[in-house]
């Protein structure tokens, strides 16, 4: 019975649907299909026709034909209609891919010759795994400590590059329980064909059993909190009153007046470059060269550890809880090493 | 242009003509060689268009950085080799007009006023690339940075920087390569009103290589006078 | 089939031709005769071709086991070095180059191109080119793939990518000079009564070529000159680690290297052109519709590029513009596959060599055509970005098109080029075995590409082996049927038949004249006096 399973899965000719994503896209890849494969059969038609019914055995003098405006013009108009048709479907699908939903589960993941590592709001991290829930959206923000790479999943039909120097992201609801591949298809450089990995999808129950697992060291904002006392970040960054820098609490995703006059959102991109690079946007009524560059001192792993933390400095929360609090911070903890395990938790739910 | 041509009573030899064995009268052989040195000029643009969409994209980009480098840029330098240039121009139509004319002795001395000019142009820029060198600006190699907070931006503003008056530099130094091949070629009197091909040719060059100067003049040199910075 | 006398035995002496005028090594390397650099390129792009070609073969052998044959190193090498020599140094130049280059002066009634001796200047470029890439593969070769995608180029390689990238450089200017001289010679050496309107389709569509590569080459250039210089001072602009900007390099690379794409294809419709019209002895169906879609592609080819960005990042908005425009060329490559289908219509077609392969062009190329229509639609671009369903898209256009259209053409022109027929029967089997190695090669590839497996990988899952299996098998087979040719035309040079000046019956100027021609291809400048194709009836002709 494997035998036959295992030879059925070897001779696949079409990729599973596993996400909300797939059906569509396959839909109109289907209407594609079967569109060329009518223009195809109908050329070779017409070309095996008429080779052989004015073959020259049969038809030693050809009649000379000018052509045709009438017939030019049928066969640009109706194509390009028809193309109309392929653009607008292809446009209205991209367009609902680039708009992850509001309520959507945030994960990040960071691509780094040649493993993709991933890293989940409670703070757990896996390389080349990614756990998500069955039916619920889940976005993926992407990083990229060298070179360009590109986040696949087949399955989900869902692919993006993940540029060095920008955030990237998809998103996707997975809707079938099951391991699925993931690729880099950017190539990357030497061992590009090992950066793949597994999508587990979950159903709810196992997936809250394996997300009880549990990361060491915090949520992600608690670990980006110890990044924050490491480096020394709140001397000058006071969570309660001016200090030499900008107030940290509520800035996410509120504008900020720049000294040159522009106004810029503190939106994930404005964070990461306020980190790796302060000097590229002064914040107006402030000095430039005041705080250090940060580049080569934090990983990607570390700048989303941090605007984790910024994300969760609330404006309301008093001075005495600020920062999640939930659990409490081992002092002078480190954040885990990067690459140090495969994964720091189980593939599977734990048995309970 | 109607003294351009002065009759001689009979038609030229090809010999005097220089009509080459493909074309079949003077005008085809002129006009081939126009057209193509005009397509070889469009390639030249879309060579220089490269680097001059780089400069656009970082400027729109780091405006602050770019104006910043003004305080480096020394336009009384870039200034006297703008006027340079326009000079050796001047020059270069008069000794095409030399040519037309049949006037081999303006056509000698108007060449070698353009290689002068063509030389000092060479020899200010080099002055300008030294003094970058010494205050530690060549990216890549020693560069520092009076403004910390532009240290990355500036860097590539003196990249591109580098880039586009070096390309521009390259193509003075062959420009000066090919008026040595025509002077050479004016001394032995080859030129005449008959022909001058080769000197029409080689005067849109350098036209070409002048144009490119009057771009990048303000638009390396001249960026930091809104912000008051430039030297 | 073999309707045409294709021997004529009373052309028993040689007369006085392009190839037996003079003799020795420097008659050839300082010729400026069109003909001879023609014959000079069509021996090196060969050269680079059977190169290029071993290494396909190589990485087809590693892909037949999932982990990978070879180590990975050696698998990046081979498909970048694969690429980067067919592309730069067999593609680009194969049409333009050799029978372009050798056809053009004379079908437009000149005695040579505008500037013989750019002519000569550009075949050295190539060679010092080709070289610069040959020594790049024998100190270890480039593995950063044909696209030299920043950072990865400039930082992180640690191969020879600075010569290849040279040579590339340099191969650039002997194709812009390739296209300046077409240009030239197009509007100015064409004979009395040549108009507009009397040019023969592979003129049009080689002008469109020249027009792309006077406009389009000199950005990759200096856009390669950049990556050097970054290369070398580890400093520059594609750096996102000092703020520049790793897609700046894609949008600058693909501003060439998507018009590349229509260089690496418009020549091949010119060719098919001419072959469906003479093989069907009539005057092509819609001249004015095929020339002005040759000019349509030349236009649209330069403002499609983003299609390869609409993953990397790219504005939705500016995806929209990339995709609608992307659909817009596929317009007039749809009107011509229309109209040389059209022109069979009450034609008179007979099945020659040149006719067979111009049969597998309009097959292969409508499916290469039709799949880029799945990469310019943006939803199923997502899905199929980076997998194998781009690599089968664009083999199926370039090989399945312009390999095909490059055969075609060298088999219905090489009685005129060299004066000697070769061996029907063979000729006829070899088109055959590479019409079904082709398929065998590259159809399982866009099934493996909707799978998902992505392209550049020297390892996979095992489930996609029987289809890269299925791959490398139809590649042993395409490998055998682009051999045969190679054989069969050699031993034409010394034994074929000779052949008198039109044996095709064909129309044309190139027709008119003796087999191989003359140094000077017209004793006299001709008048032309008709219009393009005028196809009679075949006795009347055949010579």
């Amino acid at each position: 019975m494997w035998c036959k399973a295992h030879l059925l899965a070897q001779l696949r000719l079409f990729p599973e649907q596993a996400s909300a994503q797939a059906a569509p896209i396959d839909a109109l890849y289907w209407f594609l299909t079967i569109i060329s494969t009518v223009m195809t059969v109908l050329i070779f038609a017409a070309v095996i026709l008429f080779a052989w019914k004015y073959r020259r055995r049969a038809n030693a003098h050809a009649t000379q034909i000018e052509g045709s405006t009438k017939l030019e013009l049928t066969w640009s108009i109706v194509p390009f209609l028809i193309m109309l048709v392929m653009f607008g479907w292809g446009a209205q699908l991209y367009f609902a891919a680039q708009q992850p939903p509001k309520d959507a589960m945030e994960i990040f993941v960071t691509g780094k010759q040649w493993m993709w590592k991933v890293q989940y709001p409670d703070g757990g991290r896996e390389i080349d795994e990614l756990h998500v829930p069955v039916n619920r959206p889940v976005k993926l923000t992407m990083a990229s400590e060298d070179v360009i790479h590109s986040f696949s999943i087949p399955a989900f039909r869902v692919r993006h590059d993940v540029v060095p120097g920008h955030y990237d992201s998809l998103w996707f609801t997975p809707t079938k329980t099951g391991r699925y591949r993931l690729y880099c298809t950017e190539y990357c450089g030497n061992q590009h064909a090992g950066m793949t990995g597994w999508v587990d999808v979950m159903d709810e129950r196992s997936y809250a059993n394996w997300a009880s697992g549990g990361g060491t060291g915090g949520t992600l904002a608690e670990q980006g909190q110890q990044l924050f006392q490491q480096f020394g970040c709140a001397t000058c960054h006071l969570l309660d009153q001016q200090g030499r820098c900008p107030i940290l609490r509520g800035l996410y995703n509120k504008p900020v007046q720049l000294e040159n006059g522009q106004t810029v959102i503190a939106n994930d991109a404005y964070l990461r470059e306020s980190i790796l690079d302060p000097n590229a946007k002064i914040v107006a009524g402030f000095e430039p060269n005041v705080m250090p560059n940060f580049k080569g001192q934090v990983t990607e792993e570390n700048v989303i550890q941090l605007i984790a933390f910024i994300k969760s400095l609330s404006p309301t929360t008093p001075a005495s809880q600020q920062g999640p609090q939930q659990r409490p911070v081992v002092a002078g903890a480190k954040a885990p090493a990067p690459g140090t395990a495969k994964s720091n938790r189980p593939a599977t739910p734990r048995q309970q | 242009m109607a003294d351009t041509i002065t009759p001689v009573g009979h038609e030229p030899t090809p010999e005097v003509t220089h009509l080459r064995h493909h074309f079949a009268t003077n005008s085809q052989q002129l006009d081939a060689s126009m057209l193509g040195m005009w397509t070889f000029l469009i390639t030249e643009v879309l060579f220089f268009g490269g680097m001059f969409t780089a400069y656009a994209i970082y400027r729109f980009m780091y405006p602050d950085a770019f104006a910043s480098t003004s305080v480096y840029m020394d336009v009384i330098l870039g200034g006297t080799n703008t006027a340079v240039l326009i000079c050796s121009s001047l020059t270069m139509a008069l000794a095409v007009r030399s040519a037309q004319l049949s006037k081999n002795r303006n056509l000698v001395v108007f060449l070698i006023l353009t290689m002068i000019f063509g030389s000092i142009f060479l020899y200010i820029k080099w002055l300008e690339w030294h003094a970058k060198w010494v205050e530690h600006l060549v990216p890549g190699f020693n560069f520092q940075y009076h403004e910390p907070q532009y240290f990355h931006h500036a860097q590539i503003l003196f990249f591109l920087y580098f880039c586009m008056t070096g390309m521009h530099a390259l193509h003075m130094v062959v420009g000066l390569g090919l008026l040595t091949f025509l002077l050479v070629q004016a001394i032995r009197r080859v030129f005449s009103a008959y022909y001058f091909t080769p000197v029409e040719m080689i005067g849109l060059y350098w036209h070409f290589v002048d144009i490119v100067w009057i771009f990048l003049f303000p638009l390396l040199y001249l960026i930091g006078f809104r912000h008051g910075n430039a030297k | 089939m073999a309707t045409l006398a294709y021997g004529n035995p009373e052309i028993a002496a040689e007369e006085v031709n392009y190839l037996n005028v003079e003799h020795g090594w420097k008659s050839w390397l300082f010729t400026t005769d069109h003909k001879r650099i023609a014959v000079l390129y069509l021996i090196s792009i060969t050269l680079m071709f059977f190169v290029g070609g071993l290494m396909a073969v190589l990485f087809r052998i590693n892909l037949l086991e999932p982990q990978g044959v070879f180590s990975a190193e050696t698998y990046n090498r081979l498909f970048s070095m694969h690429g980067i020599i067919m592309v730069f140094f067999f593609l680009v130049p194969s049409i333009p180059a050799t029978l372009a280059n050798f056809l053009i002066p004379i079908m437009v009634g000149a005695k040579d191109l505008a500037f013989p001796r750019i002519n000569l200047l550009s075949w050295y470029l190539y060679v010092a080119g080709a070289f610069l890439a040959i020594y790049s593969v024998v100190r270890g070769g480039v593995d950063t793939g044909w696209t030299f995608y920043a950072p990865y180029s400039t930082t992180y390689s640690n191969s020879y990518v600075l010569a290849a990238a040279f040579g590339v450089f340099v191969a650039g200017f002997s194709s812009i000079l390739t296209g300046l001289n077409f240009i030239v010679t197009v509007h100015k050496m064409r004979a009395p009564g040549m108009t507009w309107s009397r040019l023969p389709l592979f003129v049009w569509s080689n002008y469109a070529t020249g027009l792309i590569q006077v406009l389009g080459t000199p950005v990759l250039a200096i856009t390669l000159l950049l990556l050097a210089f970054e290369r070398i001072a580890h400093v520059g602009i594609f750096d996102p680690n000092i703020g520049g900007d790793p897609v700046l390099f894609q949008h600058l690379f693909w501003f060439y290297s998507h018009p590349a794409v229509y260089i690496m294809i418009l020549p091949g419709m010119g060719v098919i052109s001419e072959i469906v019209s003479c093989f069907s002895r009539k005057r092509i169906f819609g001249y004015n519709f095929v020339a002005f879609s040759s000019m349509a592609i030349a236009v649209l080819s330069f403002v499609v590029w983003g299609h390869h960005m609409f993953i990397t990042g790219e504005s939705m908005y500016t995806s929209l513009a990339f995709s609608f425009l992307s659909f817009m060329v596929a317009v007039p490559s749809a009107i011509k596959v229309f109209n040389w289908t059209a022109t069979m219509y009450k034609g008179s077609v007979s099945f020659d060599t040149p006719m067979l392969y111009a049969f597998g062009f309009i097959g292969l190329f409508t499916i290469g055509g039709l799949t880029g229509l799945f990469l310019a639609t943006l939803a199923t671009d997502v899905a199929t970005h980076g997998t194998y369903f781009v690599v089968a898209h664009f083999h199926y256009v370039m090989v399945g098109g312009m390999v095909m259209a490059f055969m075609g053409g060298l088999h219905f022109w090489w009685p005129k080029i060299t004066g000697r027929m070769y061996p029907e029967a063979w000729s006829k089997f070899a088109a055959l075995i590479v019409f079904i190695g082709f398929n065998l090669t590259f159809f399982p590839q866009f099934i493996l590409g909707y799978l998902g497996m992505p392209r550049r990988y020297h390892a996979y899952p095992p489930e996609f082996q029987w289809l890269n299996v299925l791959s490398t098998a139809g590649a042993s087979i395409l490998g055998i049927g682009y051999l045969i040719p190679m054989v069969y035309f050699i031993w034409s040079l010394k034994s074929g038949p000779r052949v008198g000046p039109n044996p095709w019956g064909a129309a044309g100027l190139e027709w008119q004249i003796q087999s191989p021609p003359t140094t000077f291809n017209f004793d006299e400048t001709p008048e032309v006096t008709e219009e393009a194709y005028n196809y009679g009836p075949l006795e009347e002709v055949v010579g």
